[in-house]
């Protein structure tokens, strides 16, 4: 097929804007600016779901990780910004591109493992955009409840040992 | 429509950025920043295959949204640890934390 759909283009934008803001995000010397352009990948991955028709997961992307883990490395870059300013490089002093051989061998494998694969698994996709948000409630309260429940446990745990961690130490403090 | 190994190309793309982000960089927040965009670069793919090997199934989406629990679950501990070591050390470079190191 020659011609370029919509669809496709919509693709091609959306990964542009997220492979351009992560590339950013991993060498910019302004680590504030690296965490603008994350969540700017974020969204872009909440558009890649939108057109896989994944409405929940697109909304739940947008929640969680715009939402609430950006605002949270946020709050810990403003805790800790005094030291790691842009007059300091962000990168490994020497050797910054080292990894760089490493993490293109691994795209090198990775894609060829999925262009030689990947190609068998094709459903056409076109008729199935259906609401999703009830079939996944539906499955996380019965196929999937203990690990939904598990997930919980998980979150409070989470939650609970990182107020430990990042409390003050009054307790044995001289001052 | 879409071919499915241009999403497969774009999260391994991704993956492998992350991948870059976690090794070169020097701020403990950094690099919680380059397991974000790979652990979204496995959504990507997980949504990606469910949808396209079996679009009734919801497997795949399901699984994403734990993963992002752990995510969540994540960050919040790692960026506990990070205001914690900043506490103790005064900076966050992974460079000068040796304490661990024999």
């Amino acid at each position: 097929m020659p011609t370029i759909t919509l669809q496709q283009f919509m693709f091609g934008a959306i990964a542009l804007v997220i492979l351009g803001s992560a590339i950013l995000v991993a060498t910019l010397r302004n680590i504030f600016h690296c965490l603008l352009f994350l969540a700017l990948s974020f969204l872009g991955v909440a558009g890649v779901y939108l057109l896989l028709s994944a409405d929940f997961l697109a909304a739940v992307q947008v929640l969680v990780y715009i939402g609430a883990i950006t605002v949270l490395m946020m709050f810990a870059l403003m805790m800790t910004h005094r030291v790691m300013t842009t007059d300091i490089s962000q990168s490994l002093t020497q050797w910054w591109l080292a990894p760089l051989p490493i993490a293109l061998g691994i795209f090198a494998v990775l894609f060829r493992v999925y262009v030689r694969h990947g190609g068998q698994a094709l459903v056409d996709t076109k008729h199935h955009a259906v609401p999703t948000t009830g079939i996944i409630g539906q499955a996380l309260l019965t196929r999937y409840m203990l690990p939904f429940e598990l997930a919980s446990i998980l979150l409070l745990v989470a939650m609970v040992g990182a107020i430990i961690l990042a409390k003050e130490d009054k307790s044995d403090d001289p001052a | 429509m879409i071919p499915l190994e241009w999403y497969l190309g774009l999260s391994a793309a991704l993956f492998c950025i992350g991948i870059f982000a976690v090794l070169s960089r020097r701020n403990a927040i950094g690099i919680l920043m380059g397991i974000e965009l790979m652990l979204n670069a496995a959504n990507i793919n997980l949504v990606a295959l469910a949808r396209y090997m079996h679009p009734h199934i919801l497997t795949g989406q399901v699984f994403a949204i734990f993963i992002m629990t752990v995510a969540a679950a994540e960050a919040a501990v790692g960026l506990a640890i990070v205001i914690s070591v900043y506490r103790n050390a005064e900076h966050i470079n992974i460079d000068k934390i040796t304490t661990m190191k024999w």
